[in-house]
């Protein structure tokens, strides 16, 4: 098959740096850790209490360590179960000091949803009979909106949550 | 090429098709606008309608209805042209018609009573009728028809010009219709093994992420059936048009074998941020995905190449003055070429898509609507009018005419500019985390929801611009269709440059090129999707009430 000599050029570039762009996504993975969040623990959808993280008492915002947060997330057509505050009512904001490391971690009792956290990079699926965690620190206080970025139903725009970011 | 007169029969049988093809634009394009007008928080639906009722129609009617009656439609017409059809050919591609006429009618109706108000993507465990599932496995099993009838057209040429290489047009009909065959069989068990049973009641569960992988593993082959439909066009017709030559019949068929290849073991790449998938075979998916990047960067060389080569012949020298040998003034050139265009921050945003880590900036944002409004509702839908241009008055037996072919720019005009505001925006507003699929919502009053409004606006002004070009697309098909003066019309057939090329035989060898494309499915998806049953958690019961369907 004959190629034309410009071809030649262009197909080597573009193949070229196509390589270079796989190799570069290939270290961010699996020597600098950057990976897309993939946890592979399962859970009954139908039981999630039976899982120590998600036990009413769990959920919402954890400290676990110096400087250290888990934020234990409920989510169920249509809304972010993120525990309750002193006067008994939902916790509507989670609250977390800049710089800290923070692990979400996510289940659902029916659909799919989505968590996503707009103006940050957490965002996963959250599916019956999965956990999804995110790991990461937020570095820029500040009010974040937390949604529901797959479809759920016909309430799903009505699913949302806030996370404040603020300044030790 | 070999090319023969379209017979009357096959005219009707390829119209067929694309009447509903444009019902389905007109009413897609309706829903379309009013979603727009809803999520700019200025209006309501009226009667109690909703706006994921209409945001399921908008998915299906555009996202499956219009795409694949033209597509099969156009390629009816291919083969017609370069191979024939027999009588029992016809006769089957009627009997496929039909049957995904009467599965399109069963899930529709579903939809239109608020009983699958699931989106086209139907995710369990949201539950929709049965009968939406019903529907949909008789439309697929529909196409298969369209599938088989197509191979045995160039089976029957093959056998009659035994030796001689296959007509471009047909070879290429084939290799899409092979993608979409095998691309569907995933799609096709998900609804016949699980969501059939599952809505009827006979089994209590369904398992999760084995759904969702099997309706990737159709969801992403399923673009490629709609871009290469494209392809054919800007191969093997606009040459013609612009008065030029095919730049190589071996380099359109290496890229139509690469799609087929790559375009199928890469639907991981929709799934990177689930849990439950390992992120080392998620990586592998991902690489793959990058390989149909090489069919694409070869398209891009063919066209500009013919392009450049056919203005220069006219007498244009310089380093761009050979774009002034272009006629701008036919639409049947300008439609197609704006896709062209589009397709360069299409695709472009499609790698981003598919980076691995960089996917969850984006993913389930409106950025990915904004994305697929270029590539599929630019690039494919403006290549789709400028072949309707010609082919429906080629199917009716009318001319093209110098008014039609005036609003047709016009139309092209008007779609570029709506669609740069709308996708524009749908871009920038995806980028500061805006979802996708979602009604008008201030998200609890946070300011980033406010700051997101203005593009909302900007989306439903684009929207609306954009219904007036379907307006005036729907006019101009109706004209073709029905009105303009009798006539011949040219149907488009372009020569090669290099009459005495010779194309590589082992290009025709088929057993080859499905054997590959099953081994690379197999390495990409055995070992995960084994991963994904064995560690399977209980099943899901069906959620009704979240969709309304009570």
């Amino acid at each position: 098959m004959h190629l034309h000599k410009y071809e030649k050029i262009w197909l080597t570039f573009g193949i070229g740096s196509l390589l270079v762009f796989l190799i570069v996504l290939g270290i961010g993975a699996f020597y600098q850790g950057t990976q897309p969040p993939s946890c592979l623990v399962t859970i009954d959808p139908q039981n999630v209490q039976a899982h120590e993280s998600f036990k009413e008492e769990s959920l919402g915002l954890q400290k676990v360590g110096e400087n250290e947060y888990v934020v234990n997330v409920l989510a169920s057509a249509f809304q972010y179960n993120l525990g309750k505050d002193d006067k008994g009512s939902p916790v509507r904001t989670i609250r977390i000091p800049k710089g800290a490391n923070v692990t979400f971690q996510a289940t659902t009792t029916d659909v799919v949803h989505g968590f996503q956290i707009a103006g940050t990079n957490v965002n996963m699926m959250l599916e019956p009979g999965y956990i999804s965690d995110f790991e990461t620190t937020l570095d820029n206080p500040g009010e974040y909106t937390i949604l529901c970025n797959e479809y759920c139903g016909i309430g799903q725009h009505t699913m949302s949550a806030v996370l404040e970011v603020y300044e030790p | 090429m070999i090319s023969k007169r379209i017979e009357k029969p096959d005219a009707r049988l390829s119209i067929g098709f694309i009447y509903i093809a444009f019902i389905a634009l007109f009413l897609g394009g309706l829903m379309g606008l009013l979603q727009t007008l809803v999520r700019s928080g200025e209006f309501t639906l009226p009667f109690g309608i909703g706006y994921y009722q209409i945001l399921t129609a908008h998915g299906v009617l555009l996202g499956l209805v219009l795409t694949t009656y033209f597509i099969i439609g156009f390629q009816y017409t291919l083969m017609s042209k370069s191979v024939g059809m027999s009588e029992k050919q016809r006769k089957w591609a009627w009997i496929s018609f039909t049957m995904m006429v009467i599965g399109t009618l069963m899930s529709g109706t579903m939809i239109l009573l608020g009983k699958a108000n699931v989106l086209y993507t139907f995710y369990a465990p949201l539950q929709a009728h049965p009968i939406f599932y019903i529907g949909l496995a008789l439309f697929v099993v529909g196409t298969w028809i369209s599938c088989f009838v197509n191979f045995s057209q160039l089976r029957q040429w093959k056998k009659k010009y035994p030796g001689e290489k296959s007509p471009l047009m047909a070879f290429m009909v084939v290799i899409n219709m092979l993608i979409w065959l095998i691309s569907t069989l995933g799609v096709a068990a998900t609804v016949v093994l699980q969501y059939i049973p599952w809505s009827l009641g006979m089994v209590e569960e369904i398992d999760i992420l084995v759904s969702r992988t099997l309706f990737w593993y159709f969801g992403h082959p399923l673009v490629y059936f709609w871009l290469l439909p494209a392809y054919m066009a800007w191969y093997t017709i606009i040459p013609k048009i612009i008065g030029g030559k095919i730049f190589s019949d071996s380099l359109a068929r290496l890229a139509f074998i690469l799609f087929l290849l790559f375009s199928i073991p890469v639907g991981f790449h929709h799934q990177l941020t689930e849990p439950g998938i390992d992120p080392f075979w998620k990586y592998i998916q991902v690489v793959l995905t990058f390989m149909v990047t090489i069919p694409s960067l070869i398209t891009a060389f063919s066209m500009f190449a013919t392009f450049e080569m056919t203005g220069r012949k006219k007498g244009y020298t310089g380093l761009f003055r050979w774009l002034k040998g272009l006629p701008w003034k036919d639409v049947r050139f300008l439609a197609p070429f704006i896709g062209m265009v589009a397709f360069i921050p299409g695709g472009a945003g499609g790698l981003i898509n598919a980076s691995n880590q960089l996917n969850g900036v984006i993913h389930n944002t409106i950025w990915v609507t904004g994305h697929f409004h270029l590539t599929v509702a630019t690039t494919v839908v403006l290549t789709f009018f400028g072949i309707s241009y010609w082919l429906i008055p080629v199917l009716t037996g009318r001319k093209l005419t110098k008014q039609i072919n005036k609003l047709g720019i016009i139309q092209t005009f008007i779609w570029a500019v709506g669609m740069t505001i709308m996708s524009g925006s749908m871009h920038i507003e995806g980028l500061l985390g805006a979802p996708r699929r979602s009604a008008f919502s201030n998200y609890g009053g946070t300011q980033q929801a406010q700051e997101w409004v203005g593009y909302q606006i900007a989306q439903a002004i684009g929207g609306s611009i954009l219904f007036i070009g379907i307006l005036l697309m729907v006019y101009i098909f109706i004209k073709l269709a029905f009105r303009t003066p009798k006539g011949e019309e040219e149907f488009p057939v372009a020569e090669y440059a290099d009459p005495t090329e010779r194309t590589p035989k082992v290009f025709e060898n088929w057993r080859l090129w499905i054997g590959i494309a099953a081994v690379l499915i197999l390495i990409a998806y055995t070992i995960p999707f084994i991963d994904i049953i064995q560690n399977a958690p209980p099943g899901s019961p069906g959620f009704k009430w979240p969709i309304g369907n009570t």
